[in-house]
């Protein structure tokens, strides 16, 4: 009897080995993709006992702060309410994490302090998060938001040495204070308007004319144009195969660079534009950040990448400008297939400011642990050098006539030089819905601010008469 | 060295173990670092003590290894169990002590455990009533939507942790009797018993089966005719009698699961914890999901002692958390090295059972033993195995671990019967 005694003992082992083989399988092998499962709120729940550092604007303003509750456990309170919405995001258990708060929730929640936290929590002291110190401005985003004044838009200002973000802000917005509530959450989630969408960095939008700039640093970059080369910018040029019109069906003659920038001439551009040809555009517009999702210190899954989108097997996605399905000479002038993001925009006018060298942009500049040292320094970064810098005095010079004499004059500011350009992307040709965009940089001599702005849709609005004069009161505030 | 001398000695790291023990949680919990944790385990102590003196008058031969690992086994629970729910801690300790007063008493009134023989349809008789008190109305209970415990006045039992060892020891008797009938008649090349020899075991196929309809608990069912199996396959040598048992179970498993609701929920929650209707149905998949999430934060080396989040105030995150999730809870604080070193302990504990089976003399003896130890060892395998998604996870304890005063007493009633076992036999091969 005692063979089938030690086979049943040796199936019982094979038994064994199973459960041992399923507890190294949940606790390893599928160890990441069990705790990223939504369901899983174990995280976030041990989260709630540890007080997240603040997020704090340029001024000492605080963003955002932790509360106790009478339970012990902290909870997420946003002092400036809907200001840094979209930007600063939100921390709760439902509906989770996005923005900064997202971004920076190994610093908030001191998981990155190390040996510090195991230290403290030897000493039965609480567990506390780092602070984040950003170079936002609370108010100059004020100022944005009052000047989009409820229209759906984006305005985007870093400075341009640096790579700060001072001003991200994106409309509709809505207070993060009330996600606390389910029910508030799952409106927002269904409001019209996609207000939890942060259109600076995630809106896709055809750039219209500001785009121009981005074919003139190839043209003249490459050495093949100059300020005052001359091109024919007569109305109906044939672009693809197709007539081309200026604006007002205008036609200018024989003109330079500077004036067609200028004037925003979309004849010349274009013809730029087939000059330049599809793989000089493409490099140039890597260099500038187009093609990847847009670098900034934010969560992955709110970033887009800007550039051309063609339907490719039943699929719209990216493609580069060397790619078949591209028209380059629509593309120069921001037409045809091309999206950006607002925050792309304002990196354009950001290199161009800085001399040619485009910095990444950064919205944290550095964390402080709870003893007030900086635990984590986030230093400017070079992203790539887009030009030189004697391409770049060029693009200053063309785009300073731009507000002094063209199509941007509504943003000129008093005594201070400023650097622009103007878009008018066309939504809806039938019903005169445009989308006026407004690039730029000041002082032009010394730039210490490059913006964005845009306004998803206006009837018949332009660049130069709805989104400047917003570009102009938020380099105002910045500047002041 | 003797055997009780080495028995006394294993029952150092399991008192050792368990002053380390609740001396974390007193850290944890940073209430002052007391002399409690001594304390207890100073009781711990004095209680294995009398466990070992008992053994040493009685059963001066018996197996030295089984009380020291089972010693360690209910230190881990202890700790663990007082980790979640000081009052649970307590309730489980005077549990503890009463379990070592039925192992006494099982110790010195079964001087001979071969009377059980005598008395083996009145064992199996009340083994019978005890599995389905619980449907009985006015003191049965549902839990999840099965049958398992009672309640008689401030007491809460589950007699089936008693009616296993009822049931073992009739059919130790039984095949003892019957294995040379139940292969003695071959037909067309293979084993085929007569009638009225596999009559009463298809009686137990059947009992099995109403297990499930009445107690609708797939989890016990499969534990007692895993046992009987295994007592089968031991008394016969055939490997026809579990194949076809096995089959039949699956049969009936299959047939219930598809026509229960209860049953068929839990088969379902097994497939896919993850479906978000089963996740938010009462008595879904939360549960199982959960466990495997606190495994998942427990990593190879766990989250620390003390550490693993039960609940967030009042509401819980790991239901059940001292009863059917310990070894979750286990896992997600010592990891999987916690986890695989509880596993391992108790191969040492089933190793030892089957090392009595076969070292005992009669047929009697090696089936009780092998029937005993299967049980306890499917028992482990049916709770951990439900919690680590390995098979539908339902309600029964994890053996000297769980919460669970029936459980307790009734595997000390085991533990006193292997060693009853293994006296004998030992004290006969010495001879």
């Amino acid at each position: 009897m005692n063979k089938p005694i030690i086979r049943v003992f040796a199936l019982l082992l094979v038994l064994f080995g199973l459960l041992a083989y399923f507890t190294t399988r949940w606790t390893v092998i599928d160890r990441a993709q069990l705790q990223d499962n939504p369901q899983n709120k174990r995280q976030l729940l041990a989260q709630q006992k540890i007080e997240r550092g603040s997020i704090i604007a340029a001024p000492g303003t605080i963003l955002a702060r932790s509360v106790k509750r009478p339970d012990g456990t902290y909870s997420r309170r946003y002092p400036t309410a809907g200001l840094f919405a979209q930007s600063v995001g939100y921390s709760f258990l439902n509906p989770g994490t996005a923005g900064l708060e997202r971004f920076y929730n190994g610093e908030l929640t001191g998981r990155t302090q190390g040996l510090d936290q195991t230290l403290r929590k030897l000493q039965g002291k609480r567990e506390q998060g780092n602070d984040l110190q950003t170079a936002l401005d609370p108010q100059a985003q004020q100022v944005a938001l009052d000047q989009l004044a409820g229209r759906a838009g984006a305005v985007v200002a870093l400075d341009p040495q640096t790579g700060r973000v001072k001003v991200m802000a994106s409309v509709p917005g809505y207070d993060p204070n009330l996600l606390r509530s389910a029910k508030a959450t799952s409106a927002l989630n269904s409001a019209a308007g996609a207000p939890l969408l942060n259109r600076t960095t995630a809106g896709l939008y055809p750039p219209g004319s500001t785009f121009k700039v981005v074919a003139a640093t190839a043209a003249i970059d490459s050495g093949l144009f100059e300020p005052d080369s001359v091109v024919n910018g007569d109305n109906g040029v044939v672009i693809s195969g197709v007539p081309l019109n200026n604006d007002g069906g205008e036609a200018y003659g024989d003109i330079d660079l500077t004036t067609a920038l200028t004037q925003s001439v979309n004849t010349v551009w274009a013809q730029v534009g087939e000059r330049v040809g599809k793989r000089r555009m493409d490099r140039y517009m890597k260099r500038y950040g187009f093609g990847s999702p847009v670098v900034v210190d934010l969560p992955a899954d709110e970033r887009l990448a800007s550039g051309d989108y063609c339907t490719v097997d039943g699929r719209r996605k990216i493609v580069s400008a060397t790619a078949s399905c591209v028209d380059i000479g629509r593309t120069a002038i921001g037409q045809d297939k091309l999206l950006t993001t607002p925050l792309q925009m304002a990196m354009v006018a950001s290199a161009i400011a800085n001399r040619g060298v485009l910095m990444r942009p950064e919205i944290g500049t550095r964390t402080i642990d709870p003893e007030g040292r900086t635990a984590y320094q986030n230093k400017p970064q070079q992203f790539s050098r887009v030009m030189s810098a004697a391409s770049a005095d060029k693009l200053t010079a063309m785009m300073t006539r731009v507000v002094q004499e063209g199509t941007g004059t509504a943003a000129a500011l008093d005594g201070i030089d400023v650097a622009g350009k103007t878009g008018t992307a066309e939504r809806d040709v039938i019903n005169n819905i445009t989308q006026p965009w407004f690039i730029a940089f000041a002082p032009a001599t010394d730039p210490q601010i490059a913006i964005a702005v845009t306004i998803e849709k206006t009837v018949g609005g332009f660049g130069g008469t709805d989104a400047a004069p917003i570009a102009k009161a938020v380099m105002e505030s910045l500047l002041r | 060295m003797r055997a009780r001398n080495r028995e006394l000695l294993g029952l150092l790291p399991a008192s050792l173990l368990i002053v380390a023990g609740f001396g974390a949680v007193f850290l944890q919990e940073q209430t002052k670092l007391g002399d409690l944790s001594l304390t207890y385990g100073a009781i711990f102590l004095g209680l294995c003590l009398a466990a070992h003196v008992i053994i040493r008058l009685r059963l001066p031969d018996a197996d030295p290894y089984l009380l020291p690992i089972v010693a360690v086994l209910a230190s881990i629970g202890l700790v663990v169990i007082y980790r979640l729910n000081e009052t649970l801690a307590r309730d489980q300790a005077q549990w503890f002590v009463i379990g070592l007063i039925a192992f006494a008493a099982t110790i010195v009134l079964l001087r001979d455990y071969r009377v059980l023989e005598r008395y083996r349809y009145v064992i199996a008789a009340a083994s019978l009533f005890l599995l389905l008190l619980p449907r009985v109305p006015g003191i049965g209970q549902q839990a999840n939507g099965a049958y398992l415990g009672i309640s008689l006045g401030p007491v809460n039992f589950q007699p089936a942790e008693f009616a296993k060892i009822g049931i073992i020891i009739f059919l130790a008797s039984y095949l003892r009797d019957t294995r040379a009938l139940l292969v003695s008649r071959k037909r067309f090349g293979i084993t085929l018993p007569r009638l009225k020899h596999i009559g009463p075991l298809l009686l137990v196929w059947g009992l099995a089966m109403l297990m499930l309809v009445f107690i609708r608990d797939l989890g016990s069912s499969l534990m007692f005719f895993g046992g009987f199996l295994a007592m089968l396959y031991v008394a016969t040598d055939r490997l026809i009698f579990p194949v076809v048992g096995f089959g039949l179970f699956g049969v009936g498993a299959w047939f219930f699961a598809s026509t229960v609701g209860h049953v068929g929920d839990r088969v379902s929650a097994w497939q896919h914890p993850f479906d978000p209707k089963l996740y938010e149905q009462i008595g879904g998949s939360y549960q199982i999901a959960q466990s495997l999430f606190a495994q998942a934060d427990g990593g190879v080396w766990g989250q620390g002692f003390g550490q693993a989040l039960v609940s967030v105030g009042d509401s819980p995150i790991l239901p059940a958390a001292q009863t059917d999730l310990i070894y979750a809870v286990i896992v997600n604080e010592l990891g999987l090295i916690g986890g695989i070193a509880l596993l391992l302990i108790y191969v040492l504990l089933i190793e030892r059972g089957f090392r009595i089976a076969v070292l005992a003399r009669d047929s009697f003896s090696k089936l009780l033993a092998t029937g005993l130890t299967t049980v306890v060892a499917l028992q482990v395998f049916v709770i951990v195995g439900g919690v680590t998604k390995v098979i539908p996870l339902t309600g029964v304890t994890l053996p000297f671990v769980s919460y669970g005063g029936s459980s307790i007493v009734a595997n000390f009633v085991i533990v006193a019967l292997l060693l009853l076992i293994s006296d004998r036999a030992r004290r006969e091969a010495r001879r």
